[in-house]
């Protein structure tokens, strides 16, 4: 009795050595494997069904009777037309919001003076206001019982149904774009080496040019791809100031709409796919810029 | 310039700076955010003020307005709620985790950036749609996804999920490791570490991540208008009835809902600003 007493306690405690030599080391600060891979797996079925589904759907639907038979569609006439109002929309509307972008940057990242935070803040409302509302504001500003509506009018501008108006609404809703990439970028990168330039004699414009800009181009880039993006992929405002004039007026999202409510179905996935090609070469370019140029935070929200 | 630097002297509203450039780029920077933004903004409140109150209050409390607001709430909450959960654990699996395949799915999360909304809401009503690649096999149950608020909620699902997996994400990063190995060594569990030490200090994130969502989500129009059926009372959100006003000329009406929305539309604005005033003050975090 006393011999097995006395044999109880390390039996134990070689049994519990035991325990703890089989046991594999897990990090105290992450997750056992199988949680690991239970969390891996149900954000990819999440992802999967959310995300990828969707993109597989545009160009299953849009090969539906063959490749020619979307080729066809895309070859169309008012398609055609649509595809190069939407380059023209954004070929007018990106450059714009370029140039604020840089201005806007430069005053609010160079200088300190007072009202800042608000003027941010102003120049990320276009985010916060929904696109359709976007398209209201110029109706009401250049619609029937306006003020400068029937003026623009008299001297023979159509701006509401017509190409200015879908740049205007295009503008309004990619507005903060470049803005708001380059604000905190510059920001970050200080004014030494601007300063640092003026010592050495040259001037304002030689600063920007050989100084900033160099300093800005992977963030102004990136700024303009998105920028470029949502212009040619936008609908809700554009939809609100276009009118829907074939051949005129219609930009490629609305072309999509108009064919899918005509049930002319091929048709509309066909150039949705077009758009969702478009969308993927920007995922591509900005997955590559953000190699080149590796940023301090990831994407910022508010898109 | 010349305006700058005077009223520098008199009221010291900017720092003195050696760099060139600051009434010109102020400027334009005005002149432009004013021409686009501003007036065309101020245009809207005008219209509706001009109304008179009593013509306002008739509009905003038409049944059918109200009925529209309701769907367009109680679904981009559901959404928003939604996408807190998964985009948090996406979030998670992007950050902490390396397996084959994270940067592409980390690309994609943008996807419903990149993607013109109208594409979207096609694509999600041909996959929900009674004979669609997933609504066939609800189909039989009895359940209706495409056409009711259901697919109204799975498509602002789709595109709000950027917005919480992007602004939790960075904060994620930035956690500092130690204080899970002092969790751990004063004995926490991993779960509690993760639910009591982790999660709160990634609060402010994640309300801004869903407050984002849900701004973005009340606004949406693009992929809502193809899958919701439209029907008004059920699955009509109030961008439309704005759309459906504006093409029956009735502007008083669409400049009323109009002005609702931007003041819910400020209102979630507003509440972020706060909660990331809170974050600094609290947290040290915040942008």
């Amino acid at each position: 009795m006393a011999v097995d007493a006395a044999m109880k306690p390390s039996a134990l405690a070689l049994s519990a050595a035991k325990e703890e030599r089989v046991r594999p080391f897990r990090d105290p600060t992450s997750e056992s494997l199988p949680v690991k891979i239970l969390l891996i797996a149900l954000a990819a079925a999440f992802l999967a069904l959310v995300l990828f589904l969707p993109l597989y759907a545009v160009f299953s639907e849009a090969l539906r009777k063959g490749l020619d038979a979307a080729l066809l569609a895309i070859a169309d006439h008012d398609a055609l037309s649509a595809v190069s109002l939407t380059l023209l929309v954004a070929v007018i509307a990106v450059p714009f919001n370029l140039v604020f972008g840089v201005a806007a940057a430069w005053a609010i990242a160079k200088f300190e003076f007072k009202g800042k935070a608000f003027l941010t803040t102003l120049i990320d409302l276009p985010f916060s206001v929904s696109p359709v509302i976007a398209g209201l504001v110029y109706i009401l500003l250049f619609g029937a019982g306006s003020f400068l509506g029937p003026v623009l009018e008299s001297w023979g501008a159509q701006v509401l149904f017509a190409v200015p108006g879908v740049v205007l609404a295009t503008i309004f809703v990619t507005f903060p774009f470049v803005a708001r990439e380059l604000i905190p970028l510059m920001q970050h990168q200080g004014t030494g080496d601007e300063e640092a330039a003026l010592s050495l004699g040259a001037s304002g414009w030689q600063t920007f040019w050989y100084v900033t800009l160099p300093n800005i181009k992977w963030g102004l880039l990136y700024g303009v791809l998105l920028c470029n993006a949502r212009a040619m992929g936008e609908f809700g405002a554009v939809s609100v100031v276009s009118g829907r004039l074939r051949g005129e007026t219609v930009t490629m999202p609305l072309q999509v709409e108009i064919l899918y409510n005509e049930y002319n179905y091929v048709a509309a996935f066909a150039v949705a796919a077009l758009l969702a090609l478009l969308a993927l070469v920007t995922l591509v370019l900005k997955a590559l810029l953000e190699r080149v140029y590796s940023r301090d935070h990831a994407l910022t929200p508010g898109h | 310039m010349a305006l700058a630097n005077a009223s520098s002297e008199r009221w010291k509203w900017r720092q003195p700076s050696v760099i060139p450039g600051f009434g010109l780029t102020l400027g334009f920077t005005l002149f432009y955010l004013s021409a686009i933004v501003l007036i065309p903004l101020a245009g809207l409140g005008i219209r509706s003020a001009s109304m008179g109150w009593g013509a306002f209050w008739s509009l905003v409390t038409d049944e059918r307005l109200i009925a529209a607001l309701r769907v367009s709430f109680s679904t981009s909450l559901f959404a928003a709620l939604v996408n807190v959960v998964f985009g948090v654990l996406v979030a998670w699996v992007l950050v902490r985790y390396r397996f084959p395949g994270r940067r592409i799915i980390d690309a994609a999360v943008d996807l419903p950036f990149a993607l013109p909304t109208a594409v979207a809401g096609i694509a999600l009503t041909a996959i929900y749609a009674p004979r669609g690649i997933i609504g066939q096999y609800f189909q039989p149950l009895g359940i209706k996804i495409a056409y009711t608020p259901i697919g109204i909620v799975i498509a602002l699902i789709f595109v709000s999920l950027p917005f919480v997996v992007r602004t939790v994400q960075p904060v994620m990063e930035e956690i500092n490791r130690e204080v899970e190995e002092a969790a751990a060594t004063l004995g926490a569990s991993r779960f509690q570490t993760v639910f009591r030490v982790i999660l709160p200090g990634l609060a402010p994130a994640i309300l801004t991540g869903f407050a984002l969502a849900f701004g973005r989500s009340f606004g949406e129009y693009g992929s809502v208008i193809f899958i919701a059926g439209n029907l008004p009372y059920k699955s009509e959100i109030a961008p439309l009835l704005i759309f459906m006003r504006l093409e029956e000329f009735n502007y008083p009406a669409a400049t009323a809902i109009g002005a609702i929305m931007l003041v819910i539309a400020f209102s979630v604005l507003l509440s972020i600003n706060l909660i990331q005033a809170w974050s600094r003050r609290r947290f040290g975090y915040g942008s």
